[in-house]
């Protein structure tokens, strides 16, 4: 009985504890249109998550608090919560129920065929799992990749670079990938090191990893995923000057003297578009990539950081190629 | 090829690497040896990370982070202690009630103090005169911080007082024989409330030393798990501090060893997949556990609770 009696102790702390981890954000209206995102980190991580979350105020903005309204669960990095979490949304009715990371794929193709009236989206990935009630987005950092990768290449002095990932798939890879390509357009005999840590949330792992670039000459260093403040960390605490180029989210505030320009996703161009067709009764079978193009995908530079006009003209010539499609942003080898 | 990997950088990031594990290890050695599995190893960590994090950005004062990450840590521990040891409360259940309450705990304050990611100044590297700019040795072993030091200091130093004190041979008499060492004299419950609040105030100084010497920040999971993997280690040594470190050592070079190797994958012309390179130290120290633990007699009353007169 007392056995019991703690155990219910011990779970009635915790629940009381994590309830306001579920964080809600909500508006009153009349028939709003309701969004509901589950996110593996924080929605202030400077990264995946708050990419999203940015996107959504964006959108709140443009439609107005009456009209739309959302609701997130952040921090969410097991799935079975998400799946809780999704399913409980679903019931609920929402509009659209986004699970914002590429982990929770298996789980909305689980959960989307036993709610086929409910829109349900997912990233990053293309696969819609042939649902009509399932959209899929991703990001084509590969392409903003490119352009820091470029500017990489031009700005380090030891000519060596070091690119810390997170596991070897989705955006994350995309983006390593385009770097890659890119920091070699610049400078076919730069050195860029490539170092995936098997982790989205080991921030240790990650410094230690940029502990380990350094040591081997890089001064310009960039990565993916949320894991990637252990890295900043480590560039901060160099004596000699050791650049960043951030992704996904602006990360200039994680550095402000280090952080070059940060390749920023803005889903509020799919989100708008998705809100669009559900409203005409479209609820899936969609797939989106943010591009430079769509403007879903843009570089903002740090404006405390110099960065010569030169260089500045030839990033902006660069993005018209890319748009162009007159330069491929993956080498062959990774885009077969 | 070898010198090129095996590098006195890849030994140093081996020996920073294993700076949390040896802080968490000893502590759970401490406790496991009196009896007390603590699985809320890490959710001690959690909050001992954000403790010292938010008292140095909020005093600047790394003296403050390590009394606040110690406090953090030692009151985690008694609350473990008192479940386990007073309550009576199943232990492997109670320290996972505990971890959820560290990750959940250390989160929530983060989010509602600080928020978005801010970095601290935490330990510096010591600069040790001379020794420092010994070639090889000097960057091995005498260019980090100073929390690495006192990590290695606190094995000897937990291996004289668990084999050659009085305080020592009382913990280990109430893990391996509660009932005899109560018909001694020995307050069971005592030293149990003492060894558990110890190894709170390791896994607190542990989490610590992610957050103002490593890494520097904060963020939510920041210790992703290393807790439960020093609890781990703390079978691996064997429920001895030298065998534990040994066995954090083997775990963090392999670590180590392998960041450097693919880091310089394509200049060594090489082709491991990353798959196989992240599970490597997970998989070496398992094959080591499997040799190791032959023969290897835990302690008796390891997770079962005392009452007197049973």
């Amino acid at each position: 009985m007392r056995k019991l009696f703690v155990l219910l102790i011990v779970t009635a702390v915790f629940a009381v504890v994590a309830v306001p981890l579920t964080s809600t954000h909500t508006a009153q209206a009349d028939d709003p249109f309701r969004v509901a995102v589950v996110m593996p980190s924080a929605t202030n991580d400077l990264a995946f998550s708050q990419s999203m979350y940015d996107a959504l105020l964006f959108v709140q903005e443009e439609m107005g608090e009456d009209n739309f309204e959302f609701v997130f669960q952040d921090g969410t990095f097991v799935v079975d919560d998400a799946a809780v979490a999704l399913r409980e949304w679903a019931l609920e009715g929402y509009d659209l129920i986004i699970a914002h990371g590429s982990q929770y794929g298996a789980v909305v193709e689980e959960i989307a065929i036993d709610f086929p009236d409910t829109s349900f989206a997912w990233g990053t990935d293309s696969d819609t799992f042939g649902f009509d009630n399932v959209f899929a987005y991703e990001a084509a950092s590969d392409q903003g990749g490119f352009v820091n990768g470029y500017l990489a290449a031009q700005l380090t002095e030891s000519g060596v670079l070091g690119v810390i990932g997170p596991i070897e798939t989705g955006d994350a890879k995309l983006y390593v990938d385009g770097f890659v390509a890119g920091a070699v357009y610049g400078d076919e005999d730069i050195t860029v090191n490539v170092n995936y840590i098997g982790s989205f949330s080991d921030v240790a792992l990650a410094a230690e990893a940029a502990e380990t670039h350094v040591a081997n000459d890089a001064d310009v260093l960039t990565g993916s995923a949320q894991m990637v403040v252990g890295a900043v960390g480590v560039a901060i605490d160099q004596d000699e000057q050791v650049l960043w180029f951030g992704t996904q989210a602006n990360q200039t505030s994680l550095a402000p003297e280090l952080v070059v320009a940060s390749q920023v996703y803005h889903w509020e161009v799919v989100l708008m578009d998705m809100i669009e067709l559900i409203q005409d009764g479209t609820l899936g079978g969609e797939s989106y990539s943010l591009t430079l193009e769509n403007e879903g995908l843009t570089i903002e530079f740090n404006e405390e950081f110099e960065v010569d006009e030169e260089l500045l003209d030839e990033v902006d010539s660069l993005i018209e190629g890319i748009i162009a499609g007159d330069i491929p942003t993956l080498m062959e080898e990774d885009s077969e | 090829m070898l010198s090129d990997i095996l590098t006195a950088s890849v030994i140093a990031s081996a020996i920073r690497l294993a700076t949390p594990y040896i802080f968490a290890g000893m502590g759970e050695t401490f406790g496991q040896r009196s009896g007390v599995l603590n699985l809320g190893v890490d959710g001690i960590m959690l909050l001992g990370a954000f403790a010292a994090y938010y008292a140095v950005l909020e005093t600047g004062s790394l003296l403050f982070g390590v009394m606040a990450a110690l406090a953090t840590g030692m009151l985690m521990g008694l609350v473990m202690a008192f479940v386990s040891v007073t309550l009576q409360a199943e232990q492997g259940i109670s320290g996972i009630g505990l971890y959820l309450f560290g990750l959940g705990l250390s989160d929530m304050l983060y989010q509602r103090l600080v928020g978005t990611p801010v970095h601290v100044d935490g330990f510096p590297r010591v600069d040790i005169p001379v020794l420092t700019d010994l070639p090889v040795l000097g960057e091995i072993f005498f260019n980090h911080n100073f929390l690495v030091y006192v990590a290695f200091a606190s094995v000897p130093l937990s291996a004289f007082v668990l084999t050659r004190t009085t305080f020592g041979l009382k913990i280990r008499a109430v893990g391996q024989n509660p009932e005899a060492a109560d018909a001694m004299g020995v307050n069971v419950a005592r030293i149990r409330y003492f060894t558990v609040i110890i190894g709170g105030a390791f896994s607190g100084i542990a989490g610590a030393s992610l957050s103002i010497a490593l890494v520097n920040f904060f963020q939510g999971n920041l210790t992703a798990g290393k807790g439960f993997i020093a609890v781990a280690l703390v079978y691996f040594g064997a429920w001895r501090p030298y065998w534990v470190m040994a066995g954090t050592l083997l775990f963090s070079t392999v670590d180590a060893l392998q960041l450097q190797i693919k880091t310089l994958e394509n200049a060594l012309n090489l082709d491991i997949p990353n798959e196989l390179a992240v599970m490597a130290p997970y998989v070496v120290t398992l094959v080591a556990l499997i040799f190791a633990s032959k023969g290897v007699e835990k302690p008796t009353a390891l997770t079962k609770p005392f009452e007197r007169g049973e």
